[in-house]
C-alpha cells in the first residue's frame, strides 16, 4: 500500500480509539440529560475516579484485567448512585441552575479530594500485555483491540438494554414525559438511579481503557477528558444515545486531524470553537431534534 | 429600648446622607491604611482582594442573578481585562513616569472584555439555559488556549513581573463605581427589563421588552466589570498566567454570588467578603495564628493533626460548602433582600404604599 494510505489509515485507528473512550463516557452525559434534563458536570470526574479504582485494584490488590474492570464498574456505579441521591435528588423541584452549580461542586470536591490523598501523578501497572502487530505497514497493538472491541461490545449492549427491555422502555418513557410516567405504575427514583448507576459505571470502564492506554494518571485527568466527552454528546444530540457514539467518533476524528496538521496546542482550541459554532447553528446535534418551547 | 434601638437604627439607614459619608470614609481609609499601615501588609493584601472579588460577584450576579442566565465566562473576562491593561502596562503606555495611565490601562482592558462580551451576547439571542452556560464555558476555553498559542502573551507560561501598580484607593474607588454603576443599572428601566428577562423571556417580549438590547447592554456591563477586575487582580498578583483564569476561577464567582444570594448587590459584597476571608482563614498559618491564644495541651495537638493538613484540605472543604449551601440555603444570605442603603428612594416609597 502507498504510504499516504497507511498513513491515514494508522490514523484512523488512532481516532477509532480515542473515540471510544470519549463515546462511553459521552454515554452517561447523554443518558442522564435525557432523563433529567440535567447537564451532570460531575461526571468527568466519575470518569478520573474510575482510572483511581483501576490503580488500587490493580497495584494494590494485584488484580487482573477482567476483575479489576468488573470492580471499578460497580465502584463508579454505586458512586453515581450515591451522587445523585445525595447532591442531585433533593434540588429536582429546585431550579435547574441550583443542579448544575451542585454538579461543579461534586466534581471539584472530587478531584481535590482525590488530590489531597494521591497527590503525585500515579503510575497503573500494566494489566494487559501489549503486543504489537504490523498489519501492511499500520501497526495494531493488543490495547487498541481490547479498548475498541470492548467499548463497541458495552454500546451494544447499552443499546440492547435502552432499545429492547422493560428498564429501557421506563428509561425513555421518562424522558418523553415526567408528569404521566408515574401515574403509570413506573418508579421514577428507581430508573433515575438505574440510569445513573449505568452512565457511571460506563465511565468507570472509560476509566480503566483510559489508564491501559495512558498509564499515569492523576487527579485532574477527568476534567478536560469530561468537557470533550461533553462537546461529543451535544455534537450527537444530547439526550440521544447514538448521537452521542457518533458525536465521539467524529470529535476523535478531529483530534486526531488537528494533531497530524498543527501543533497539538491548538486541539482544545479547535474542539471547543466546533462546540461554539454547533450549538449556535444546530445546538440539538445531528440526531437531536429540536425542543419546542410553549409559551 | 431594643425596639427603640432598631427604629433608630431604621431611621439611619433612611437617612440620605449615610451613603456618601460612608463611601468618603471608606474613601479616606483607603489612603489612611496603606500610609500608617493600620493593619499588617498581609490583611492589607486580603483587603484589596475582597475589594476584587466583590466586583467580580458583582459583575456575575448582574447575568446569574439579576437576568437568569448562566455565565462560566467570567474567569475569561476576566483574563481578556488582566492581559490586554498588563501588555499596556508593560509595553506601551509609560506608566512608570505618568501613574495616572494606570487607570487608563485598566480601563482599557475593561472596555476590551466589554467587546468580547458582545460576543457572548449574541448566541444569548437564541439559546438559553444550558446551552447558554456550554457556549460560555466554551468561549472561556477558547480564550484559555487562544492565549496559550500565543507568544507574544507568554503562552502558557504567563507573563511575570507585572508592575505593582493596584493600591487599596485604586481598588476601593473602582470597586465603589461600579457598584453604583450596576445598581444604577438594576434599579434602572433596563434593570427592570432583565428582571423582567429572568422571570419570563418570551412574556416580556411581549410586552415590548427589547430583550435583545437589554441582553446586550447586560452582557456588556458584566465583562466590563469583570475586565477591570482582572486588570486590577493581575497589577497586584503581578503575575498572569492562563491557568489562573480557568474554570475553577469561575466556580469561585459562581460560589461567591451563591452565598451571598443571587439578585442582590448586597448579598454580592457579603458573599464576597465571607468567600475571601473564609479561603484565607483555612490557611495552615492563620489558623494557627488564629488559635495561638488556647492553652499549649489544646494547640499542640491541633497544631499537629489539623492545621498542618489544612492546606490540602482546604480545596475539598470549600466544594462540600458550596454543595451545603446550594441544598440547604438554595437563596443563599440575603435571599433576593437587599441592603436599604442601595435601594432608591422612589423605589422605597412605593414599597411603603404597598
Amino acid at each position: 500500500m502507498s504510504e499516504a494510505i497507511v498513513y491515514w489509515l494508522q490514523q484512523a485507528l488512532n481516532a477509532f480509539q480515542l473515540g471510544s473512550i470519549y463515546a462511553l463516557i459521552a454515554l452517561g452525559y447523554t443518558m442522564v440529560y435525557g432523563i433529567l434534563t440535567m447537564i451532570n458536570f460531575a461526571h468527568g470526574d466519575v470518569f478520573m475516579i474510575g482510572a483511581f479504582f483501576c490503580f488500587l485494584l490493580s497495584s494494590m490488590l494485584g488484580l487482573s484485567f477482567i476483575p479489576t474492570l468488573l470492580l471499578t464498574m460497580l465502584g463508579t456505579a454505586f458512586l453515581g448512585v450515591m451522587i445523585e441521591r445525595l447532591a442531585y435528588k433533593p434540588l429536582r423541584q429546585a431550579p435547574k441552575v441550583s443542579a448544575i452549580i451542585t454538579a461543579l461542586g461534586v466534581g471539584m470536591f472530587l478531584e481535590n479530594f482525590t488530590l489531597a490523598l494521591a497527590p503525585y501523578p500515579k503510575q497503573v501497572p500494566l494489566l494487559l500485555e501489549n503486543v504489537t502487530w504490523d498489519v501492511y505497514g499500520i501497526s495494531i497493538s493488543s490495547i487498541q483491540i481490547v479498548i475498541i472491541s470492548l467499548s463497541l461490545l458495552l454500546m451494544l449492549l447499552l443499546d440492547y438494554i435502552v432499545q429492547r427491555t422493560s428498564i429501557g422502555m421506563a428509561m425513555r418513557a421518562i424522558s418523553w414525559d415526567k408528569t404521566f410516567v408515574p401515574l403509570m405504575g413506573i418508579p421514577v427514583d428507581l430508573i433515575i438511579s438505574i440510569t445513573f448507576a449505568i452512565g457511571a459505571g460506563l465511565a468507570g470502564a472509560a476509566g480503566t481503557m483510559y489508564a491501559l492506554a495512558y498509564p499515569v494518571i492523576d487527579p485532574y485527568m477527568g476534567v478536560m477528558v469530561g468537557w470533550k466527552a461533553f462537546i461529543c454528546a451535544v455534537v450527537g444530540g444530547i439526550g440521544n444515545i447514538r448521537g452521542a457514539m457518533i458525536g465521539a467518533f467524529i470529535l476523535g476524528t478531529v483530534e486526531i486531524m488537528v494533531v497530524a496538521f498543527l501543533p497539538s496546542t491548538f486541539r482544545d482550541f479547535v474542539a471547543f470553537t466546533l462546540l461554539m459554532l454547533l450549538i449556535m447553528i444546530r445546538p440539538y446535534g445531528i440526531l437531536g431534534k429540536p425542543r419546542i418551547q410553549k409559551v | 429600648m431594643s425596639v427603640l434601638l432598631i427604629k433608630q437604627w431604621n431611621s439611619l439607614l433612611e437617612n440620605d446622607w449615610l451613603v456618601p459619608v460612608l463611601l468618603t470614609l471608606g474613601f479616606g481609609l483607603s489612603f489612611a491604611i496603606p500610609e500608617y499601615n493600620l493593619f499588617s501588609v498581609y490583611v492589607q493584601l486580603i483587603m484589596m482582594y475582597i475589594g476584587i472579588n466583590i466586583i467580580l460577584a458583582v459583575s456575575l450576579n448582574l447575568v446569574n442573578g439579576y437576568m437568569g442566565e448562566f455565565s462560566l465566562a467570567h474567569a475569561g473576562f476576566m483574563a481578556v481585562g488582566a492581559y490586554s491593561s498588563v501588555l499596556l502596562t508593560m509595553k506601551v503606555l509609560p506608566v512608570a513616569d505618568y501613574p495616572l495611565l494606570f487607570p487608563c490601562a485598566v480601563f482599557i482592558g475593561g472596555v476590551v472584555a466589554a467587546l468580547l462580551g458582545m460576543i457572548i451576547a449574541v448566541p444569548s439571542f437564541k439559546v438559553r439555559g444550558d446551552y447558554l452556560a456550554i457556549i460560555t464555558l466554551a468561549f472561556l476555553m477558547i480564550v484559555k488556549s487562544m492565549i496559550e498559542n500565543i507568544d507574544f502573551m507568554g503562552g502558557p507560561r504567563g507573563i511575570p513581573g507585572i508592575m505593582k501598580l493596584t493600591t487599596m484607593p485604586w481598588v476601593f474607588f473602582w470597586t465603589a463605581t461600579l457598584v453604583w454603576i450596576v445598581r444604577n443599572f438594576v434599579f434602572s428601566k433596563y434593570g427592570r427589563a432583565v428582571m423582567a428577562i429572568r422571570e419570563d423571556e418570551i412574556a416580556s417580549d411581549l410586552m415590548s421588552v427589547d430583550t435583545k438590547k437589554v441582553k446586550f447592554f447586560a452582557f456588556m456591563l458584566s465583562s466590563f466589570c469583570a475586565g477591570i477586575a482582572g486588570a486590577l487582580f493581575a497589577h497586584l498578583l503581578q503575575f498572569i498566567s492562563p491557568r489562573i483564569f480557568d474554570i475553577t476561577k469561575s466556580t469561585d464567582i459562581l460560589i461567591m454570588v451563591y452565598l451571598g444570594g443571587i439578585a442582590s448587590l448586597g448579598g454580592s459584597i457579603l458573599g464576597a467578603t465571607i468567600y475571601t476571608v473564609l479561603l484565607e482563614i483555612l490557611r495552615p498559618s492563620t489558623m494557627a495564628a488564629l488559635l495561638s491564644w488556647l492553652p499549649s495541651f489544646m494547640f499542640d495537638p491541633l497544631q499537629a493533626h489539623l492545621i498542618t493538613h489544612l492546606g490540602t484540605w482546604r480545596m475539598v472543604i470549600m466544594p462540600l460548602a458550596l454543595i451545603m449551601v446550594m441544598l440547604y440555603w438554595p437563596r443563599g444570605i440575603m435571599g433576593l433582600r437587599e441592603f436599604r442603603g442601595f435601594i432608591p428612594r422612589a423605589h422605597k416609597q412605593a414599597h411603603h404604599h404597598n
